[in-house]
């Protein structure tokens, strides 16, 4: 009963937990900004502002929530959940500390994978349910762009999984106790990270939604609730990337014992967080086919022979 | 390409330098903008040196204004000063060209640097001639219409403006 008991208080606080910080980070990313381009950002409502994330959420749940009539009504309502509910699911996976884990499971990064690849779905139909041609283009690039860039997401964790002979995401974390992954997989984190931005669709790769070309993309006909769960589903991937970034590369929970291992992990996911909104602040957006020729000309080759290195170090240590 | 990742870092790095420099906001209610003398801002009307309205009403400035924001009543004193009956400026439709400004003759209607005109109620955003008038010469010191000009009102005649020649007498030869 009390196993139980404590399972089902883990999930809770997992899906609690990540849904503060994801609103927070509206907050965050709007005083972070500011902070970058020399002004203040809000700091009005409450202490330091952060009682904006409220205020926003009062707003956004108030507002009215509208369907065109030309959408298709039953997938334009389904998509939204649908990127909530794969990047939920896939904080199950997220080890924060020793034993606060929703489920260890023993092939968890293959099921992080399988995660992200459904949230594509969520652009894909967004798109398409809108009848929007905005929408859609912004659907087809999204697709196009998450399909090609979840290659070498998968690809560039191969380094890791083979250093630490296992796709369970404790073992990995247990594995760094002597150096952190960041150092002898250095191309691997870089192509994830490259990678992760693609795939959470996060500035300089926001081309799915590309305000100034495509007014917002996928979720131009959303408003209300359906437009705050793409917001919130956005902010939900930065954490789940950086959660990730920090189990896979940076030994997840250890650190120092000054600091609770919980306390290292949030610290060290809040880095990751303030480095995808440095990078909003400072990058432009390439253009369409930069990407792609980015991603399949320079990034594919780099994890292959990052793979076939790793692989040769591996097999000669045996 | 090793170029672009460069240039792409360094991008970043100079951004995140910025969090080190000086805010460009001001936070308005507590701290207050440091405005030009020249900002136009609320419109006055002002008095001469001798507290007297320099406005004499010639209706320029509402000739000049492009919204028609302006609107008064022109009227004559017994002395035979002109002055505005009534001066009315809706400043729901003023633009704050300054084209009033440039059009008086006698420096009466200035704008000053004074921007904190919000109201509840659009109407009283419409100022009478006692909400413009104020008691000071504005930008202008020292300048009295009458006291220049070659009208004659009660208490000087033709030629006893100041820097004012007689009247040539224009029967006589003498030069």
């Amino acid at each position: 009963m009390s196993e139980t008991l404590k399972i089902a208080l883990i999930i809770i606080g997992v899906l609690l937990g990540s849904l503060t910080v994801a609103a927070g980070l509206i907050w965050l990313e709007r005083r972070l900004l500011g902070l970058w381009q020399d002004r203040y950002g809000p700091n009005r409502v409450g202490p330091f502002g952060i009682l904006q994330v409220l205020a926003d959420m009062i707003k956004i749940f108030f507002k009215e929530d509208w369907i065109p009539p030309f959408a298709d009504k039953r997938i334009f309502t389904f998509a939204p959940a649908i990127v909530m509910t794969t990047i939920l699911l896939s904080f199950a996976i997220i080890p924060f500390a020793p034993g606060i884990i929703v489920s260890d499971l023993n092939i968890g990064i293959l099921f992080f994978l399988a995660m992200s690849s459904l949230g594509a779905y969520s652009i894909v139909l967004a798109g398409w349910a809108s009848n929007n041609k905005y929408s859609l283009l912004g659907a087809l690039r999204g697709s196009a762009q998450m399909m090609s860039y979840e290659v070498f997401m998968g690809l560039s964790l191969m380094g890791v999984i083979m250093l630490s002979g296992s796709f369970q995401l404790t073992d990995i974390v247990e594995a760094q106790r002597g150096m952190w992954y960041v150092v002898p997989q250095f191309i691997g984190f870089v192509v994830f990270l490259i990678a992760g931005i693609a795939e959470t669709h996060r500035l300089p790769f926001d081309i799915p939604e590309a305000e100034s070309e495509l007014v917002a993309g996928y979720h131009s006909e959303y408003s209300g609730m359906k437009f705050g769960m793409f917001f919130v589903g956005e902010y939900l991937g930065i954490t789940l990337i950086s959660a990730l970034i920090t189990a896979l590369f940076f030994g997840g929970w250890l650190g120092p014992g000054f600091l609770p291992p919980f306390v290292w992990f949030f610290l060290k996911t809040l880095v990751f967080i303030t480095f995808f909104i440095l990078l909003r602040a400072s990058l432009p957006r390439p253009r369409y086919d930069q990407l792609m020729e980015y991603g399949w000309k320079f990034l594919l080759p780099l994890t292959l022979l990052n793979i076939v290195i790793t692989g040769m170090i591996a097999l000669s240590a045996n | 390409m090793i170029r672009d990742i460069f240039s792409a870092i360094r991008s970043i790095w100079i951004a995140f330098l910025h969090m080190f420099r000086k805010r460009e906001t001001i936070q308005y209610p507590e701290e207050k903008p440091d405005l030009p003398a020249r900002w136009r801002g609320r419109i006055v009307l002002t008095r001469d040196p001798d507290q007297g309205e320099r406005c004499v009403g010639c209706y320029l400035c509402a000739v000049a204004c492009p919204v028609d924001c302006i609107s008064l009543q022109a009227a004559e004193t017994k002395e035979g000063r002109r002055y505005p009956e009534f001066f009315r400026i809706n400043f729901s439709r003023c633009i704050f060209c300054g084209y009033c400004e440039d059009a008086c003759p006698t420096y009466a209607i200035q704008l000053i640097p004074d921007f904190e005109m919000s109201e509840y109620d659009r109407q009283n955003l419409v100022y009478e001639k006692e909400d413009l008038l104020i008691n000071g010469q504005g930008k202008y010191h020292g300048y009295n219409y009458y006291k220049v000009a070659g009208l004659s009102i009660e208490g000087k005649g033709k030629g006893e403006a100041e820097k004012e020649d007689k009247p040539v007498d224009i029967r006589s030869l003498i030069p």
